[in-house]
């Protein structure tokens, strides 16, 4: 086969996916609004059709545990790329899912959302899949243009459109830190390749100083992808600003690439610099951990605590990588993996309740919830416990890991600090508890709510107990895609 | 004699220059838009800096994957503000105070 067709078979679910993306625009132009369900039809059959591309590629050389490079080494596909794919897939089309009520209760039930949604993905397949910093960036572009745009979605609500203006200039000037920090390490290495830089940064010659500077723009960038403190200013504002369903993309399948980003450029690409950046990372994970702890026990709007919950969670994430050994870095993965299924589950609840127009704005609107919707007061409860990290659940694996693998790279003091302030975030999750099973006077519920919803939601939060219970596979996934890097 | 030193120190000012001005300024969106592509053409001047120097054309490829992003980064930017002027009747970054980060 001549290597041209052997790229293009490499990269077939990406181009499967632009090509897609092309189909439903067009289909969408030609449709009145009464019939948008057929978008969303189109939409989830073509990820459906990528998640088989993914599965089950076309080609010799892909096999199951095989890793291949395209177009001069700039882009990888290998067991990493392929996990974090299919879950990206898997976590945008149930984030569809979940939003489709929602949006057409509110007139929003456009084909921009869905076609901004799949381009987003597809910047994650790119991240996923790079090799090369000009990948890297190319995807991570295509993914944060379309999360901007995402966020202004809904034209009439000037709360929306004003995230969307702090998300763009923070975003942009991200891109442009993480942008000038390449141009450094390219000016040292004398190579955009990430397969390159490690050989290239061994050279005597490289001039240190000039690297250093470069991985702390390049970690500040990363950090702003992920919401780490102090990089963490957009997260609460976009969380609570965004409409809910969009709020429930943001929240979720970024995140992947965000992880992606991370493994390719610090572990795979400057190794050779890696006790800086985990200097930087340790930092940069504890105020994660102590600010989203703390600043989200003082909220009372949902999103917005779990706004901040989720910057505790990246502060996990970043410790995973902290640890510096494969361990650990197989524990940042499947934290990650774990920690999207939940954000899902929790979003994709808050969607639910907001399902039939009125806003689920203010914790206090989930009181008694348990009085009008057991089941789903109960499913809550699940995603809740997961997030705190109590045993039968998958968040207190995903802890678990992270913790043994900072404790084997004898980081002891960064354990106990990740210890503490997970005790600390306990309060704010059992006070959700609290308010929905125990007392009452709030508005919300999941009457009306359809059927699909309901059993997808029903089902993710499930997954976690799953997971939880055996934990093997997953663990398993995780460690067969980290084993290569 | 113009050395590579000399075109890195160039970037960096202009570098640090688009981010005191999103930083200093309370008054305007547009001027925050106009510092965010400052940002990028000071990421453009070291790359094309450490091309020549390394005479490696990968560098100048990125500087114009560079430029169209920005084209379509302003793009949306420029939307966004549209739709924000809509709602509020003001550009003004004092006021986008509604939400709290």
């Amino acid at each position: 086969m001549n290597p041209m067709a052997q790229d293009l078979i490499t990269i077939w679910p990406e181009i499967l996916l632009a090509g897609g993306i092309c189909l439903v625009l067009m289909v969408d132009m030609f449709l009145r609004d009464s019939h948008r369900d057929v978008t969303y039809l189109i939409t989830i059959v073509l990820l459906v059709g990528l998640a088989w591309a993914l599965v089950g590629l076309p080609s010799g050389a892909m096999a199951p545990e095989g890793t291949a490079t395209a177009f001069g080494g700039s882009f990888i596909s290998d067991p990493l790329s392929r996990v974090l794919k299919l879950f990206a897939v898997a976590a945008v089309a149930t984030v569809f899912l979940y939003s489709r009520p929602y949006l057409r209760a509110r007139g929003l039930h456009l084909g921009e959302f869905y076609v901004l949604g799949l381009f987003g993905l597809l910047g994650i397949l790119v991240l996923a899949s790079s090799y090369s910093l000009l990948v890297s960036y190319l995807g991570l572009e295509l993914l944060s243009l379309s999360l901007y745009a995402m966020v202004a979605f809904n034209r009439e609500s000037p709360v929306a459109a004003e995230a969307a203006m702090k998300y763009f200039v923070l975003g942009a000037i991200a891109s442009g830190t993480l942008l000038y920090g390449m141009s450094l390490v390219y000016g040292v290495t004398g190579s955009l390749n990430i397969g390159d830089l490690e050989a290239a940064i061994g050279r005597p010659e490289a001039g240190s100083m000039m690297l250093w500077v470069g991985l702390a723009f390049l970690v500040a960038g990363v950090a702003f992808k992920f919401g780490a403190v102090p990089f963490h200013m957009w997260v609460p504002d976009v969380y609570q600003g965004a409409p809910t369903a969009v709020t429930l993309y943001v929240g979720t399948a970024p995140k992947l690439g965000a992880l992606a980003l991370a493994i390719r450029i610090l572990v795979e690409g400057l190794p050779a610099v890696g006790d800086l950046w985990q200097v930087m990372l340790a930092a940069l994970a504890v105020l994660s951990l102590v600010l989203g702890n703390v600043a989200a026990i003082a909220q009372t709007n949902v999103r917005r605590m779990l706004a901040y919950s989720t910057i505790a969670h990246v502060g996990f994430i970043l410790l995973g990588f902290v640890a510096g050994t494969p361990e650990g870095i197989q524990a940042a993965l499947f934290y990650t993996l774990v920690y999207v299924i939940m954000a899902a589950g929790s979003f994709g609840f808050l969607v639910l309740l907001s399902s039939r127009g009125e806003e689920v704005e203010e914790l206090d609107d989930l009181r008694g919830l348990w009085q009008r919707s057991p089941w789903f007061a109960l499913m809550m409860v699940l995603l809740m416990v997961s997030m705190i990290g109590v045993p039968p659940l998958a968040g207190f694996y995903a802890k678990w890991w992270v913790l043994s693998a900072l404790l084997e790279a004898d980081h002891v003091g960064l354990a106990l600090a990740a210890l503490v302030a997970s005790v600390i975030g306990a309060y704010y999750y059992l006070r959700v508890i609290r308010l929905m099973l125990f007392d009452d006077g709030g508005q919300a519920t999941a009457a009306g709510v359809p059927l699909d919803v309901r059993v997808v939601l029903s089902v993710n939060a499930l997954l976690l107990l799953l997971i939880g219970l055996l934990p093997d596979r997953l663990l398993e996934l995780c460690a067969r895609a980290a084993a290569l890097i | 004699m113009v050395t590579l030193s000399h075109y890195l120190t160039l970037s960096a000012l202009l570098f640090a220059i688009s981010v005191a001005g999103i930083f200093l300024n309370r008054k305007n969106v547009i001027v925050l838009l106009m510092c965010v592509e400052l940002l990028l053409l000071a990421v453009n001047f070291n790359f094309i800096a450490f091309s020549r120097y390394l005479d490696d054309p990968a560098g100048q490829v990125f500087v114009f994957f560079i430029l169209t992003v920005a084209a379509a980064e302003s793009a949306i930017g420029l939307a966004i503000l549209v739709v924000l002027f809509r709602s509020r009747r003001s550009i003004n970054v004092q006021e986008l105070d509604v939400l709290k980060g």
